[in-house]
Order: C-alpha cells, then sequence, then structure tokens
C-alpha cells in the first residue's frame, strides 16, 4: 500500500516543524530551561514524528522524507534520553581544590605505576652513562647537555647580570606549550593498550637519569639539584599525572575484570582523564614560569639555597594539595554506590 | 560472527523506531579537516598580527604571547566549535559532517575534549595517517579519538521536501479514466517501486538524453507488467509521461478525489438550468 504522500507531508508538517523550532532553542541555548508543558509537548511531537517516521518505512519508499524525519528523531531522540548528568556550572576553585585531587588520588595506582616505569627508566638512563660515558651522546638529545657539566657550571656561573633578558617570556612560553604538548601526548598514547606511554615514560627517565648521574659523577650535584628542583619538582610529577592518565585509559581499553562494556568502560573515565589533564596543564604553566624566571638562574645571580629552599616548599605544597585537599568534602557526601552511570 | 562495516548506524529507540545515522568517511573528514587547518593558521596570523601592538612595550612579552596564542587556538578551536556549534567546526559545517555520541545521546564536553586531545596520535606520523587507517578499517568509521570518547562523524544532507507539483502539476491524466484499473495499480505496487519511479522523475534531468529515454522505457515496461491498461489510455504518449501519470495515481490520492467534486457541482447547476 502506498500513502498519499502530499496529503501525508501536508498534514503531519505543522508538528515537524514545530518540533525542529523546539530542537533549536534546546540545541543553540544551552542555558535555556523549558517548562513542564513544554517537555510534555516536546515528547509528544517526539512521538507523533516517531509514529509518522513508522508509518513513511512501512508504506513509502520516498527517501528524502525518510531523511529528514530521521534527522529530526535524531536530534530529539539524543535530548529524551540522555540521562547523563548535565555539566554543572563552571566551578574552577572547586574543580581544582577538591575535583583534581580526588581524581588523582582515585587513580593512584595507575600513578603508581607511572612513577615506576620512569624510575626504571632513570636506573637504566643513570647506569648508562656510569658504565659508558659515550651513551651520553646517544641518551642525551639536548647540545648543551653533551659537554662536560664541570665546564657548563663554570661558564654558568660565570654570569652576574640578567643574561636571559629579553627572552625570559618567550621562553616560558615555550616550555608550557611544549610540556603541555608531551603531556597530552603521553595521555592519548594510552590508546596504544598503554605501550606508548611506556615508552615514552621510559624514556623521559632515561634522560633524567643520563643527566643525573653524568653531574653527580662530576661533583656537581649542588648545581644540578638547584637548576632541576625548582621547575622540575611540579614538571615531573605533571608528566607522571600525564602518563597516570594515559595508563587510566589503557586499563579501560583492556578492561581486565570488568564486566562491563568497552564503551562503558571508556564512558566512565572519559571525565577523569579531562581533570587529570586540565590539571596537568596548570601545573605545567606554573613550571614553565619558574624554569625560566628561576631555575636558569645561577650562583651569584641566585643563591642556591634559595633555589633549593623554594623547590623544597613546592614539592610540599603539591604533595599537601594532590594527598589531602577535597578529603573532607569527599567525606561530607555518600559515597557513591553506582560504580558506573545509568545509561 | 564479526559485523561488517558500513556506512550506516541504526539505532533503535525503547518506542521501536529504528533509524539510521549516516557515518562519514575518511575522505569527507580529511577534506573538513583541510579547511579547519586554513582557519586556524588564518586565525592564529589575524591574532598574531593584533598581539604585535604589545611589542611596543615588551618585543619578548609579544613573542611569548603570539606562541600561546598559536597553541591555545591550535588546540581549543576544535574544543570550543564542536561545543558552540554542537559536533560542527567550519570544516565540518561546509562539508555537511557533525559529531555525535555513538548512542544517538546528547555530545558531553568531556566527549569533546577526548575526541580532540587525541589528535596528537591520530596525526602520526603525518597528514593524521593513523587516524584513517583507523577509520578505514572501523566498523563505524571511528578515528582513535573518536573511539575513546565514544563519538562517530555522521554525514548531514540537506533535506528536501520532494516537489509533486511538479511532477503532476494538474495536466490531464488518461490512466484516471480507469478508476478499477488504478486501484489494482495502488494495490499490487511495492512502496520500493513506486519509490523508483518517483526517483526516477525527480532526478530526470541530471540523465544524459538516451540514458532518459532507456530508462523510462524500461520502468514504463515494468508497470505495464504489473496493471495493463487499454490502448486508448496509452495512445500517443511517451513512456516518460506514462510513468509521470503512474505516479501522479500513486502519490496523488488528494488530487484525484479533489476532482470529483467539481464534477458533482457541476452536475447540480446543469440539473438546475435544465430545470
Amino acid at each position: 500500500m502506498i500513502i498519499d504522500l502530499q496529503k501525508f507531508i501536508e498534514g503531519e508538517k505543522r508538528y515537524w516543524k514545530e518540533l525542529e523550532r523546539m530542537l533549536d532553542v534546546i540545541e543553540n541555548e544551552p542555558a535555556h530551561r523549558i517548562n513542564v508543558e513544554q517537555v510534555k509537548r516536546f515528547h509528544y511531537l517526539y512521538q507523533r514524528t516517531s509514529a509518522d517516521l513508522a508509518k513513511i518505512m512501512t508504506f513509502s519508499s520516498e527517501p528524502e522524507i525518510h531523511r529528514y524525519l530521521e534527522s529530526l528523531i535524531v536530534r530529539a531522540y539524543g535530548n529524551i534520553h540522555e540521562i547523563r548528568k548535565k555539566a554543572h556550572r563552571l566551578s574552577p576553585l572547586h574543580w581544582f581544590f577538591n575535583t583534581f585531587p580526588q581524581t588523582f588520588r582515585r587513580h593512584s595506582r595507575a600513578f603508581c605505576f607511572s612513577l615506576i616505569i620512569t624510575f626504571c627508566g632513570f636506573l637504566f638512563g643513570g647506569l648508562a652513562v656510569s658504565f659508558d660515558p659515550d651513551a651520553k651522546e646517544i641518551i642525551l638529545p639536548f647540545a648543551h647537555l653533551q659537554g662536560d657539566p664541570s665546564e657548563r657550571v663554570a661558564h654558568e656561573e660565570k654570569a652576574e647580570d640578567d643574561h636571559l633578558q629579553g627572552i625570559k617570556m618567550t621562553g616560558a612560553a615555550w616550555y608550557m606549550t611544549h610540556n603541555t604538548k608531551v603531556s597530552i601526548f603521553a595521555m592519548a598514547l594510552g590508546i596504544t593498550w598503554g605501550i606508548g606511554t611506556l615508552i615514552l615514560l621510559f624514556s623521559n627517565g632515561v634522560i633524567l637519569g643520563a643527566v643525573t648521574l653524568d653531574y653527580v659523577l662530576a661533583h656537581e650535584t649542588e648545581f644540578l639539584v638547584a637548576w632541576l628542583f625548582p621547575h622540575g619538582v611540579v614538571e615531573i610529577p605533571a608528566v607522571l599525572l600525564a602518563g597516570q592518565a594515559g595508563f587510566v585509559l589503557a586499563y579501560a581499553l583492556i578492561g581486565k575484570g570488568e564486566r562491563v562494556s568497552l564503551r562503558m568502560r571508556l564512558r566512565k573515565i572519559s571525565k577523569d582523564l579531562i581533570t587529570l589533564i586540565c590539571g596537568v596543564a596548570l601545573m605545567l604553566i606554573w613550571a614553565g614560569f619558574v624554569e625560566s624566571f628561576i631555575s636558569q638562574y645561577h650562583e651569584p645571580v641566585l643563591p642556591y639555597t634559595f633555589k633549593i629552599g623554594f623547590g623544597v616548599v613546592e614539592l610540599i605544597v603539591l604533595t599537601f594539595f594532590l594527598t589531602v585537599s577535597g578529603r573532607n568534602l569527599r567525606r561530607k557526601h555518600a559515597p557513591r554506590k553506582d560504580k558506573y552511570p545509568p545509561h | 560472527m564479526p559485523q561488517e562495516k558500513t556506512n550506516t548506524l541504526l539505532i533503535k529507540t525503547p518506542e521501536g523506531i529504528i533509524f539510521s545515522i549516516l557515518l562519514a568517511g575518511p575522505v569527507t573528514r580529511f577534506l573538513a579537516w583541510t579547511v579547519d587547518l586554513a582557519v586556524i593558521f588564518v586565525a592564529s596570523s589575524v591574532v598574531g598580527a593584533m598581539l604585535g601592538i604589545f611589542g611596543i612595550v615588551s618585543i619578548d612579552f609579544a613573542h611569548a604571547l603570539s606562541i600561546l596564542s598559536y597553541f591555545l587556538i591550535s588546540i581549543g578551536y576544535g574544543i570550543l566549535a564542536e561545543w558552540y556549534w554542537r559536533g560542527q567546526t567550519i570544516g565540518k559545517r561546509l562539508l555537511r559532517l557533525r559529531v555525535m555520541d555513538v548512542h544517538g545521546l546528547r555530545l558531553q564536553f568531556s566527549q569533546i575534549m577526548i575526541r580532540n586531545l587525541m589528535r596528537f596520535v591520530d596525526s602520526l606520523p603525518a597528514f593524521y595517517a593513523l587516524g584513517g587507517v583507523s577509520c578505514l578499517l572501523s566498523r563505524h568509521a571511528q578515528r582513535l579519538g573518536d573511539f575513546a570518547a565514544n563519538t562517530i562523524v555522521v554525514r548531514t544532507p540537506q533535506i528536501a521536501h520532494p516537489d509533486l507539483k511538479q511532477l503532476v502539476s494538474g495536466k490531464y491524466n488518461s490512466l484516471r479514466d480507469y478508476p478499477h484499473l488504478v486501484a489494482r495499480l495502488r494495490q499490487k505496487v511495492t512502496p520500493q517501486e513506486a519509490g523508483i519511479a518517483l526517483q526516477s522523475l525527480l532526478r530526470r534531468d541530471s540523465l544524459s538524453p538516451r540514458a532518459r529515454v532507456e530508462l523510462f522505457e524500461q520502468i514504463a515496461s515494468h508497470f505495464r507488467s504489473i496493471v495493463e491498461f487499454p490502448d486508448e489510455a496509452t495512445y500517443g504518449i511517451t513512456d516518460e509521461q506514462y510513468v509521470r501519470n503512474i505516479v501522479d495515481l500513486l502519490f496523488n490520492v488528494s488530487h484525484h478525489k479533489k476532482r470529483r467534486k467539481p464534477r458533482r457541482s457541476a452536475q447540480v447547476v446543469k440539473q438546475g438550468s435544465v430545470k
């Protein structure tokens, strides 16, 4: 049987147009609230259009109307059947002092794994340089690190004025953007079941270990600590957190022991990934400023005791922040019983 | 059994309605990305030039702002555009593409962020090669970012209502004089056959003359085999006109009913005039 298409379109068009108008308002004005009557009307229009789609699928093969109705149903379906919580109004302070450290602690095992991998790389790099000094040329990709540490220290300590004047801000911007890109990359490589993240963290550890052992063996430990501590105590944990995000993603992909679908597992961790990577970006902004304005200055311009002390204070504050911040709030609220958000 | 790769995703609603979503292929998506790349380049150049004003205060500061603005635009453009336009960037709008949740639900901000941040891996080793391969192999044409974010990219073609008036336009249809055959035709023709006839008429101008003649000859002979109208009803009309009349009969019932009313009133007037 074939329906009277023209009559059908003329009769139903006004309902389709009304649904389309409501959808435009809902979609284009996220802050717009609709009252109960409008919700009922929206539901009625959705059901009526669904019935029209069913009718046209059964009785006519007109593809354009079919596609038009499908496009309306697709849009309305997303709004009617969405039961995930809408995003709250942006509250940066609450997010920073509560959500971010809580998320970090929730995935502490992934962070520990990230730390262990980097530490393994650190040991490997350190051992490689201590047993074979020629390995430095291969391991260290930066030209200024390949020379003799003592010569570099002597050269740096010769400067008595602001030798970075006119390039400090540019340097800070470069450090921030470069390190953030590396961190996003570390997280994104989690999609390779964590293998890419693992390699990246290990190679970072190798470089760090090689530099450390190179300066320690040259008896320039104080310079090394004063140079790396101010920015490193924030930058290195930031990269570890990015690796943590990568491993969280990898764990969701592997889904060992989980009885939920892959899509559900990925959906469950999506907000945590974003929280971690945004937190990492903030940490790297801070580290970029410190690296450019403090770390690159040495004695006699900046005393080493000040630089090391500054780094120690940062480390204490960061540790306290990540381990304690947001704990009280969490206790106040009842623990979430539903392990997975309803779908 | 592995499910086959198709260019549509079927979603069944709790109301029992199944609707299909057209999935975008890697080539269209690559073209949209090229447009977006150009937009990023232009936006970065404009913003960089504007920030050059800060060079009056400090060249160092202006350089730093330029580096930061390029970074923020290149990463933030896709995220903000897809959030503001509900799954579309300028390139996607031009190519009529849209990012959607894989279940057809409302797109969440975290999904948009993840799929955009995952571009770092998808773009490896160059020109989105990894993402392109993933898109080709994936059942729902997803790059790795879509996979991690539970999103798909769909095509949203422009929807136009069929202009039936243009086809029938109230012309005399000789086949209507045989209502019993019309009823049989409407009973026997399947929706698919009717759809083919309608589409062939709607698209007839895009055909070459030879193909047009051959196509309508085949369609007309098919409909003749279903219901055969008398020779006097089809005498002198071309195959295309025949198909047009068939479509008129199949889709335009109201037109048929409307035509009867004036006849009755005309009879009343005639009777009145006789009196």
